[in-house]
């Protein structure tokens, strides 16, 4: 199979979502040619599709989510892009309060088929307010979808997926990411995957490591050291859609390892596995002697040092360290 | 010619060249891949911070944006711990936690750089209702570019300030473009007309005027120390550089950046100087120290400690005493 980027594969996604669906519209900062997006996602798509379709936007990310939350319940099928997930806070009201409860509040008369498009996270010393992961806010709010795919070929069939669902949809792309290099169906094959379902990245019997977005590279590394170092057989669950999450696919896995390690780069107080972990305990509590544990950052703000970024945030030692002692605690290990 | 004196000009001239030398000297590290993180230059624009730093005190207080390295300079800031920040060092002016985009002296009245455009509005709003409620006489500038006039923080952040009658002082730096995105796309009014809509008076200067800077932020300075309320001042000017180093600024052409090079507002200040009795050999070698100023912060700053990691998470919170024992 073709191999491409991430950013390359994204890229093709809205190229062919345009294509096929003329009501796709895209806006935000900087989109347009010859900037083509901040991190060049969007390249290309103005020049083929125009300035009604393909539009710059000022610096008003609460305009743009609202914008797109009105086009998109009166007929149009807008892809807004906020430039880095860490400004969704100016966009909180339209995503909260509008996009997410609109179908809703109408007694189902309408549906909301936006998606917001937005990127970042840590890595790079950009600090405090560049660095962000976010999942959590959205994950406590019914009726938003979640999408933070981890390799080039789920980056654009979700992509796809998500322009064609009718709900809203926060698609996050971790910058880590873009020049990721992987497998990706030719255009022709118009391949989708479906929201709300996770994904065995890696098969395993003796552990279950549930993780998406940047966390699922590392996760996998973490695998193999665990086989090579401790002879341990990590099963790799992608989550992918981060809410709503995939319950059966985490828990079939489990119901095989009884231990899990949920993983994410996001901060670990209030995380997204947090709940995972819970809802694990809760649907498998006839069973004796299951571990979980949890890989987060640390509860703080992202520091600009290189080496203090990485002292908050996790990487792979710190997935193999959570594994150990899962099987250790389980008197497994 | 302004109400400016001589002899208060040659040392704005040399806060000029200091920003100048400093964004100089940072690109050049950050090209050699030094400096981490994201680094935004002001080279272009240094007549607006000068020019309006000349009318505030210490106990002033200013926010400022991505590109704050002139303003914070302006305000007081000494390169070497600037260096230092930039390179993560625990001598940094936030002891490395902060970096460029984030650079803050509380003692110096800056309350920072800010990585969100437009944050900055509202705060210094904020530091005219604590300057009105002590009875100070201090006043608060907020420093932001074109893109951030088009943000829900300016707009209502002005009309906070408006109708409480604060002491701020909103200098907006147009240099035309948000990062690719042209001032003219992207409003339909000027960026001065926009005072009009919260009764506040507007101005529109050269911002690669010295002069007619310093003069607009004399007035607007004065006005809030009086506690007649804000003025929103446009300084229309020019970033040479791309909108961080290493950006190849697709979105201008050659020409249009070449004519802005030649209305450099340094040249301007220094024929002025050489009209007035100073001569160019004094000139030079006010540069040449600014250079070497320049050079050797840059060393002291990089030879600081780094941070240790085990203190990675110092400072999330004040301590409590009482109500967190
Ligand atoms: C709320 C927010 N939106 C977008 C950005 C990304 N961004 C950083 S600087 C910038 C352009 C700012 O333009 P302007 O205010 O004119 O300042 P300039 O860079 O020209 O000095 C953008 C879009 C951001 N940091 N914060
Ligand atoms: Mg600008």
């Amino acid at each position: 199979m073709r191999q491409i980027l991430m950013r390359e594969a994204l890229r093709e996604a809205l190229f062919e979502e345009m294509r096929r669906d003329p009501r796709v519209v895209v806006f935000g900062e900087d989109i347009a040619d010859p900037m083509g997006g901040s991190y060049k996602v969007t390249l290309g798509l103005s020049t083929e599709f125009g300035a009604v379709r393909v539009r710059n936007t000022p610096i008003s990310e609460a305009a743009i989510v609202g914008a797109a939350v009105g086009a998109a319940i009166t007929g149009a099928r807008p892809v807004a892009e906020i430039m880095y997930m860490d400004f969704l806070g100016i966009a909180m009201d339209q995503i909260v309060n509008q996009a997410a409860k609109i179908r809703f509040m109408s007694g189902g008369q309408v549906s909301v088929p936006l998606v917001i498009r937005c990127q970042g996270g840590p890595g790079r010393a950009s600090a405090a307010q560049h660095a962000q992961m976010l999942e959590a806010w959205f994950a406590h709010v019914p009726g938003l979808q979640i999408v933070m795919p981890s390799n080039p070929a789920d980056g654009k069939a979700l992509l796809k997926a998500a322009i064609r669902s009718d709900n809203p949809v926060i698609f996050f792309e971790y910058n880590g990411l873009y020049n990721v290099r992987g497998d990706v169906p030719e255009p022709e094959e118009d391949a989708l995957e479906p929201i709300g379902k996770a994904k065995v990245a890696r098969e395993g019997k003796d552990i279950t490591l549930v993780t998406w977005s940047g966390m699922t590279r590392m996760a996998l590394q973490a695998a193999e050291q665990l086989q090579a170092e401790d002879g341990v057989q990590a099963e790799v669950v992608d989550l992918r859609t981060v809410s709503p999450w995939d319950k059966s696919t985490v828990l079939a896995s489990f119901a095989k390892t009884r231990a899990m390690v949920v993983a994410h780069q996001a901060v670990r107080q209030g995380g997204v596995g947090a709940e995972i972990a819970a809802t694990v305990y809760e649907e498998m509590l006839d069973l004796v002697d299951v571990e979980i544990g949890r890989v987060g950052a640390k509860f703080s703000p992202t520091p600009f040092a290189p080496e203090l970024e990485s002292a908050v945030v996790p990487g792979t030692a710190d997935i193999v360290r959570a594994a150990r002692d899962v099987l250790s605690r389980g008197g497994r290990f | 010619m302004a109400t400016i004196k001589a002899d208060k000009v040659l040392p704005l001239y040399r806060d000029m060249l200091r920003i100048r030398g400093f964004e100089g000297k940072a690109t050049k590290l950050y090209e050699q891949g030094v400096l981490p993180g994201f680094l935004h230059s002001s080279v272009g624009q240094e007549a607006v911070p000068v020019g309006v730093s000349a009318h505030l005190d210490k106990d002033d207080y200013i926010t400022s944006n991505h590109r704050g390295h002139g303003h914070v300079l302006a305000k007081g800031m000494e390169p070497e711990r600037m260096f230092a920040e930039l390179y993560a060092r625990t001598t940094g002016y936030n002891s490395g936690r902060g970096g460029s985009m984030h650079i803050m002296d509380f003692s110096l009245g800056i309350v920072g750089a800010n990585g969100i455009v437009g944050a900055g509005v509202p705060i210094a709003t904020g530091a005219g209702i604590s300057f009105q409620v002590n009875g100070t006489k201090q006043v608060a500038v907020s420093y932001f570019g074109d893109g951030a006039v088009n943000s829900g923080a300016f707009h209502e952040g002005l009309n906070l300030a408006a109708i409480w009658s604060l002491p701020v002082v909103f200098v907006c730096e147009n240099n035309f473009y948000a990062e690719s995105v042209p001032q003219s796309y992207a409003a339909k009014v000027g960026i001065a007309e926009r005072a009009a809509a919260y009764g506040i008076p507007g101005v529109r200067v050269d911002g690669n005027d010295l002069f007619a800077v310093y003069d607009a932020a004399k007035a607007a300075v004065a006005r809030a120390r009086k506690g007649e309320g804000p003025t929103l001042i446009e300084c229309q000017t020019f970033r040479w550089s791309g909108h961080f180093v290493g950006d190849p600024g697709v979105y201008r052409t050659k020409e249009e950046v070449e004519a802005w090079r030649l209305k450099d507002p340094l040249p301007r200040v220094h024929s002025w100087l050489e009209q007035h009795g100073v001569t160019a050999a004094d000139l030079d070698t006010m540069e040449a120290a600014v250079a070497d100023e320049m050079d050797r912060a840059a060393e002291r700053g990089a030879a600081g400690p780094r941070p240790d990691p085990q203190a990675a998470t110092d400072n999330v919170y004040a301590p409590e005493g009482v109500a967190r024992a």
